[in-house]
């Protein structure tokens, strides 16, 4: 297996775009991504799109052939695909792209993700979110995303003993990091009072616990060793690991509700891959897609001990200047989760830190981040490790 | 949800029917073809099973969203019951106001129409949970 | 002998008072209350219909006592969920009885569910099935602010009929039938009209009195052999004047008389009444049980209780009682809301 690295990145601001089409937030972070990596378009072997429901808001698939023919490649033959994973698919592109260099087929491929929200009425978007989770036996029956979650935080507060206070901890400090971020939705600071009394989603997660539904695209040049010398970036960034695991479909189907076993899977894989532990780990960008499945992921990762990762991040934990940093880009909550692009973006934010360019968000000394995308109730987990070599 | 994606799954819907793997016992709701502890011992060998209507509030929350579907019945209480066989099952519980809700409360199946298409599509039956008492 | 060998009632949870509705529409909710015997009714929630109803009261049913032999299953009501599209098979598939049986719908005004349980007894009788399913059912409309709308109320009953360990025999059975035309709905219509006045009198008093005094002569019984005596009960004043000119005391009605708390329950009134007798009767104790059905007639029934009742579940599902008193109270807007009277948005 080869090293794949990171030598472009690109992305939109997230948030309401009403005067760009899905093609159009692609291209635009596309071509940025193609400037950063400072090479042309022709040298891109191959395309790998992150998007999860094209066909539900614009009614558009073949999204591959899309982006491919609106970055201006398809003159150039190139293969370009959709990946689909819900809320992961952009994780999951990522990793499609790693093995499609690791294994030596490709030496330059283009990752990109990409949603396109605000062309639906907002009625439309609660169900098209819940898109993935089970129709046949969650949606169908009124169990919507942020319904199951909700399921998740009261479980969590009657296993634990955690205040509803500690679980508000999380979106807090993904606005704070947040407002820091030019290219995050929400740039607001809140208060933990402020997610409580926020109106209600699903009982009891509030609407400032719920990730918005976002436009936005983001994307990465992915390049062999061989690639890497040629171009000779700056800072060399590393994907030392990149896993990608799956647990049951419905929330229904697993023994305890507050095991993301999918998530522990892949990120234990992903560490392993790059011969690191959680320990050395500088920053992590966590996929709170609600409050629940952010602090969720970070017990799973062994950050928090189970059912205490709010009070640490009631004691600082977590904060940029802290040993561990979490969400700098503002996640999913602030940075904003245009679904095919969140999974791109926590890595495109990784390495703007990796690369020491993230200004007043930058994390000191920050030399490995670990970046991970779930989809749904935790049915897929895609976990990258990111390294300056 | 067209007709002959709601109409082949009558009988589970209806009767909460799951599958079980004859090699290690365990039940399935949602019905499933392959053990993922058996595998290939219980492909072919599931066997339907009628889930014991009653169970324990195992989680619970009160949706607030505009589901399209669900406008009438806006806010409603979804939870996960922990069967009596050791199940969980996913589904609205009805008949209950949300702060007499606990975890552990006592809970069992009750026949109700879950969508209709509009007021002149098909409408669509299904399980839902009512306070067992 | 054909009997009943088990029997279940499902009444929805929700209540409306007849000050409610009376408060709504400038009425004066005493002399409702006073004139027509009804306190409060029950609604069914925005997810029940006749078809969840039949379901619940059969599910009820056979979890007292669980019958294997099921050969057809009617469900009379005149509220079905679909113009066109039985009921009785979504019955059939919820219990699980399908492919092998046969089934049908029943629409004869309040005494559909009688009807249907004459239509087994005959099966039965005849030898073609062995156990059958009668069901009555309703999720009655009133138009807003009409008199119907203090009465008209959900609920169901329903009754394995059969040869072989009947709890309660049905000894005879009689019926009239005439067109006296004094409540109908057409075809379209979303509520009901009705004769006012002449519903009384050559309607439901002629029909009810006329089958019980019937059924008494047949029988050579007078109306003190009987334990219990359960009339359709389209308000709470009708049966217990019925009741009275038959001769029947008001300890003999009074168990089945369920009207003044949940309502005229159409297809499933007298049957549901003649459940609450079911959940507390004895050995040899007799019931007079006779419905009405607008424009249809009336079904008279004498039903002696067997010594099956002693070794009988009753207790596996909830007596009626037992569901009309757990009731919980909405207010109007929230009924409207549930009956899906709202002009709504497209």
């Amino acid at each position: 297996m080869r090293d794949v690295y990171i030598i472009g990145i690109g992305q939109t601001k997230y948030g309401e775009h009403w005067e760009k089409s899905l093609r159009a937030l692609v291209v635009e972070a596309g071509l940025k991504a193609i400037e950063d990596a400072n090479i042309y378009s022709k040298e891109i072997q191959a395309i790998f799109g992150g998007n999860m429901s094209a066909g539900s808001t614009i009614y558009q698939d073949n999204i591959g052939s899309l982006i491919s023919d609106f970055s201006g490649l398809s003159v150039n033959r190139i293969p370009a695909m959709r990946i689909e994973n819900g809320s992961a698919s952009g994780g999951a592109a990522v990793h499609a792209g790693f093995v499609s260099v690791a294994s030596g087929f490709y030496d330059t491929v283009l990752v990109g993700g990409v949603e396109k929200l605000t062309d639906v009425s907002m009625e439309d978007q609660a169900e098209i979110v819940s898109g993935e989770v089970d129709q046949e036996w969650e949606l169908f029956n009124g169990g919507t995303l942020a319904g199951l979650q909700a399921l998740m935080a009261r479980r969590y507060m009657h296993e634990y003993g955690a205040k509803r206070e500690e679980i508000a901890m999380l979106p807090v400090l993904s606005h704070e990091h947040g407002s820091e971020n030019p290219y995050a939705h929400f740039r607001n600071r809140i208060k933990v009072e402020d997610v409580i009394n926020a109106t209600m989603v699903a009982d009891p997660l509030t609407m400032l616990d719920m990730a918005p539904a976002s436009d936005g695209a983001a994307v990465l040049i992915l390049a062999s060793e061989e690639k890497v010398r040629q171009i000779k970036p700056e800072v060399k960034i590393k994907i030392s690991g990149s896993a990608m695991s799956s647990d049951f479909m419905s929330l229904q189907s697993r023994e305890n509700l507050l095991e993301l076993k999918a998530v522990r899977d892949s990120t234990e894989k992903a560490l392993k891959m790059s011969k690191s532990d959680i320990k050395r780990v500088k920053i992590v960008e966590t996929h709170d897609s609600s409050s629940i499945m952010g602090l969720l992921i970070l017990e799973e990762i062994g950050l928090f001990p189970k059912g205490k990762a709010g009070k640490y991040l009631e004691e600082g934990y977590g904060h940029k200047d802290s040993r561990v940093a979490i969400n700098t880009s503002g996640g999913l909550k602030a940075k904003g989760h245009p679904m095919g692009a969140t999974g791109i973006g926590q890595i495109v934010e990784s390495v703007i830190q990796l690369r020491g360019k993230a200004e007043k968000r930058q994390v000191h000394n920050a030399d490995m981040a670990l970046a991970i995308n779930v989809a749904g109730t935790g049915s897929a987990s895609i976990s990258h490790v990111l390294e300056v070599v | 949800m067209t007709i002959p994606r709601y109409w082949r799954e009558f009988q589970h819907r209806y009767r909460l029917i799951g599958t079980k793997c004859p090699k290690c016992g365990r039940i399935y709701f949602p019905p499933r073809e392959v053990c993922p502890y058996c595998h290939r011992e219980s492909i072919g060998k599931m066997q339907k099973v009628e889930i014991k209507n009653t169970g324990k509030v195992y989680s619970y929350t009160v949706i607030h969203q505009d589901v399209p579907d669900f406008k009438f019945l806006k806010p409603y209480l979804f939870i996960i019951a922990e069967m009596d066989s050791g199940v969980k099952v996913s589904g609205q519980l009805v008949d209950v106001s949300p702060e007499d809700v606990r975890i552990g409360m006592p809970v069992r199946i009750s026949f109700r129409r879950i969508r209709e298409e509009d007021r002149a599509g098909i409408i669509e039956y299904g399980y839902k949970f009512i306070p067992d008492e | 002998m054909v009997g009943i060998v088990s029997y279940g009632s499902y009444i929805p949870r929700w209540r409306i008072k007849v000050e409610e509705i009376a408060r709504v529409w400038g009425e004066d909710a005493e002399d409702i209350k006073s004139g027509l015997f009804i306190y409060s009714k029950s609604v069914p929630g925005p997810d029940e219909d006749t078809a969840t109803i039949s379901v619940e009261a059969l599910r009820n049913a056979m979890n007292r006592k669980s019958v294997k032999d099921v050969g057809a299953v009617y469900v009379g009501s005149e509220s079905h969920p679909y113009a066109v599209k039985p009921t009785s098979t979504i019955v059939a598939e919820a219990m699980g009885f399908t492919p092998e049986i046969t089934a049908a719908d029943y629409e004869f005004a309040c005494k559909a569910g009688t009807a249907a349980m004459q239509s087994v007894m005959g099966m039965v009788e005849s030898g073609m099935i062995k156990n059958g399913i009668a069901i009555g059912a309703d999720t009655s409309q009133g138009a807003p602010g009409d008199a119907l709308e203090y009465s008209a109320a959900a609920g169901g009953t329903a009754f394995i009929i059969g040869n072989d360990n009947t709890i309660a025999d049905i000894k005879r059975t009689y019926s009239v039938t005439t067109d006296t035309p004094d409540f109908w709905r057409r075809e379209g219509q979303d509520y009901p009209r009705h004769g006012g006045r002449f519903t009384g009198e050559p309607a439901y008093f002629r029909h009810v009195t006329s089958v019980a005094k019937k059924i008494m002569e047949l029988m050579g019984t007078k109306p003190e052999d009987y334990t219990y005596a359960v009339f359709h009960q389209p308000n709470g004043k009708f049966p217990t004047r019925a009741a009275r000119m038959l001769g029947f005391k008001e300890s003999q009605i009074k168990q089945g008389l369920i009207v003044p708390y949940i309502g005229n329950t159409y297809s499933g009134s007298m049957i549901t009444g003649l459940s609450a007798i079911l959940d507390i009767a004895k050995p040899e104790d007799r019931i007079l049980a006779v419905s009405f059905g607008s424009g249809a007639g009336s079904d008279g029934f004498h039903i002696e209780i067997t010594k099956n009742m002693e070794d009988y579940r009753r207790e596996n599902a909830k007596a009626v009682w037992k569901q009309i008193e757990s009731g919980k109270y909405i207010d109007y807007a929230i009924y409207t809301k549930f009956k899906k009277k709202i002009k709504m948005g497209d």
